[in-house]
């Protein structure tokens, strides 16, 4: 385990005896400095709402483009800065985004509030400014065998095409995202080496891209392995340009946006109702809900500009269309307080 | 949008050793609708046994009117089989109950505080003054029978009727039950409306009253903030964390919703931190099997949905 994680001696009281064992057991002090966790965060957080993108790509049944454009509409409106809004890949390989053009031609753009789409190739690119789009992101893995089997060639491979798509965007001023996936986890190799992550990223970023969203694509990563992971990136690039991307499959995503947000992340990629599920663990959930985490921010005092409950309407009206439970916590709880 | 931050954040400390208290047979059963015959119970405890865990929650020793799913507290506590190096304890509301619970054989109990007047009073149908005398009396017997008591102190980061809790109330009846004798006070997020906020600022004032290493954190995951909550428990110097085996046990105030964290997930995480625990993850994934198959639903936990493929 790398430095970041420290771990102390401090003997878990035994739950024999009482208090003589207070006593015996020693305490190392608490760093208060390294624990002021309302100190150390930052003030403001972006949320980039991936849920009609990669959240709506995962669902099985295709969902009709009225719908993507009201789910879009409705988020437009609850204060979320960032909205992916479609994919401009071929609609043979996801045919859940087959109505692209017309998802970006139909939606109310609020001003602020930015629309960026996926372009996999220099074709998308072109596809998606002539639809009307003002931001594009790209996606690269921190995983060979991952690159390979999601999208038919190695990372330097990905990365050459996405270096048209660089070239295209600058000429056109148009902002690329970099996206990096399987960064604490690949569904194929198992364990993926923190430098290797800094490596794509590096790339991603030098090439051009003003932010790297680093997704826990399997949703594997705990605190331990996210400090790892974002230490490492961040010697390569600077905090404030990286974003994280957690999956929820193994319940750890909330704790792992905490210790991101703890390291200077201020960018946290969430989806709506939790929509997306898992692609590789049957039956598991993908993507962290937008809810929980803008619950969890708010608790903390930090701003993210989101009308909470507006955000909850426009997860209830995309799960009744989808005749589905929100993964949502936040949602799903009635209690008031 | 983003805020510029121009420091390192070097990492936290955290405990190299978890203790976990299993609450699943209790606190998990307890909430279940369906009354759980008592082999299921004592076979689900046996399982727990065997997974490295060293404290499970058995059974409660309340009155069966108001509980009826612990009406078998004593076979419960007859028919397991005792791991050596393991603890059992039980709840005990009021001294009848602590009598009943050592003739039942059992070596260690639990009180029941609550930092909330309207909770204490809907709920054991007393002040919390009145209640901190009933567990005087539990906690002075045991004191003479060598008896170890638990405290816990439920509505900490808030409660259903009277909503914002202040963390100086949580510090007074944490205080009370620590000074009477409680050798460690589990601070319960009652309806899981704590964030990393809340529970920061309620552990502050309350490790002014009581050291960290008596301290254990009790997180319920209804709004989803449960592992973020334990994490900055764990930086704050807490080493003792409870949980239920699959999640056991729904909020009876937040209709539908999860209620414990699942034991499965917390130790996925503190693994994953390379804090040790001394459990074994897939035994307890087994236990939970077990428990939800006997119970007919779905495990809670999300490590045991997804145990397609790990690392």
């Amino acid at each position: 385990m790398a430095a970041v994680i420290r771990l102390v001696n401090r003997s878990p009281l035994s739950s024999a005896m009482g208090q003589q064992y207070l006593a015996l057991s020693s305490t190392a002090k608490v760093q208060a400095a390294g624990v002021r966790a309302g100190q150390a965060l930052p003030e403001k957080v972006k949320i980039v709402e991936v849920g009609p993108r990669d959240g709506l790509q995962n669902e099985k049944t295709i969902v009709p483009t009225e719908t993507k454009i009201h789910l879009i509409d409705m988020l437009s409106v609850s204060g979320l800065p960032v909205i992916e809004a479609t994919s401009f890949v071929s609609p043979k390989w996801v045919p859940q985004m087959a109505d692209q053009v017309e998802v970006m031609k139909g939606i109310c753009r609020q001003p602020g509030v930015s629309y960026p789409v996926l372009t996999p190739n220099l074709k998308g690119f072109q596809a998606a400014v002539k639809a009307g789009a003002s931001e594009v992101a790209i996606f690269g893995a921190a995983s060979e065998l991952f690159s390979k089997k999601n999208i038919n060639c190695s990372v330097d491979e990905s990365l050459q095409r996405f270096d048209e798509v660089m070239k295209a965007a600058k000429e056109a001023g148009v902002p690329v995202r970099g996206y990096v996936s399987c960064v604490l986890g690949c569904p194929y190799e198992g364990k993926v080496a923190p430098e290797k992550v800094a490596h794509v990223a590096k790339s991603l970023y030098s090439m051009g891209c003003y932010e790297i969203s680093l997704g826990d694509t399997i949703g594997v990563g705990t605190p331990g392995s996210m400090s790892e992971m974002l230490e490492a990136v961040s010697r390569e690039v600077p905090v404030n340009a990286l974003a994280v991307h957690c999956h929820d499959t193994y319940g750890q995503a909330l704790a792992n946006i905490l210790v991101a947000l703890q390291m200077g992340i201020s960018v946290v990629d969430s989806s709506v109702a939790g929509l997306g599920g898992c692609p590789y663990a049957q039956g598991a959930s993908g993507n962290v809900a937008t809810e929980d985490v803008v619950y969890m921010l708010h608790g903390l005092g930090i701003q993210t500009g989101v009308d909470l409950s507006k955000l909850m309407d426009a997860g209830a009206f995309i799960c009744r269309s989808l005749n589905r439970k929100t993964n949502s916590k936040v949602s799903q709880a009635t209690c008031k307080l | 949008m983003s805020h510029q931050r121009t420091s390192t954040i070097t990492g936290h400390e955290y405990p190299e050793f978890v203790k976990i208290v299993e609450v699943g047979p209790r606190d998990g059963l307890q909430n279940e609708k369906e009354i759980v015959p008592t082999g299921v119970k004592i076979q689900l405890i046996d399982m727990l046994s065997g997974t490295g865990l060293h404290v499970i929650e058995a059974t409660s020793f309340v009155s069966s009117k108001w509980v009826p799913q612990m009406a078998d507290h004593t076979e419960v506590l007859r028919g397991i089989q005792r791991a050596p190096h393991v603890q059992y304890p039980v709840l005990t509301p009021n001294l009848q109950g602590f009598q009943d619970a050592v003739a039942a054989g059992a070596t260690e109990v639990a009180v029941f505080g609550s930092a909330s007047e309207t909770f204490s009073k809907k709920n054991i149908n007393c002040s919390i003054d009145e209640s901190m005398l009933r567990f005087e009396e539990v906690i002075n017997t045991a004191k003479e029978q060598q008896i170890p008591v638990r405290g816990y102190v439920s509505c900490a980061l808030g409660c259903p009727h009277e909503g914002h809790i202040e963390p100086s109330k949580v510090a007074e009846v944490a205080k009370k039950l620590y000074e009477m004798g409680c050798y460690e006070i589990s601070l319960g997020d009652t309806i899981g409306v704590g964030t990393p906020g809340s529970m920061f600022k309620m552990l502050q004032c309350v490790m002014k009253e009581v050291p960290a290493d008596a301290l254990a954190v009790h997180c319920h995951d209804t709004y989803g903030q449960a592992l973020p909550n334990i994490l900055t428990a764990l930086q704050m110097g807490v080493c003792v964390v409870d949980s239920a085996v699959a999640g056991l046990g729904g909020c009876p105030y937040a209709q539908g919703s999860s209620g414990n964290v699942s034991t499965e997930d917390v130790l996925y995480m503190l693994h994953g931190m390379g804090i040790e625990t001394g459990v074994n993850l897939a035994k307890v994934v087994e236990a939970g099997d077990f428990i939800c198959n006997a119970l007919c639903r779905k495990t809670n936990s999300k490590v045991a949905k997804a145990r397609g493929r790990t690392l």
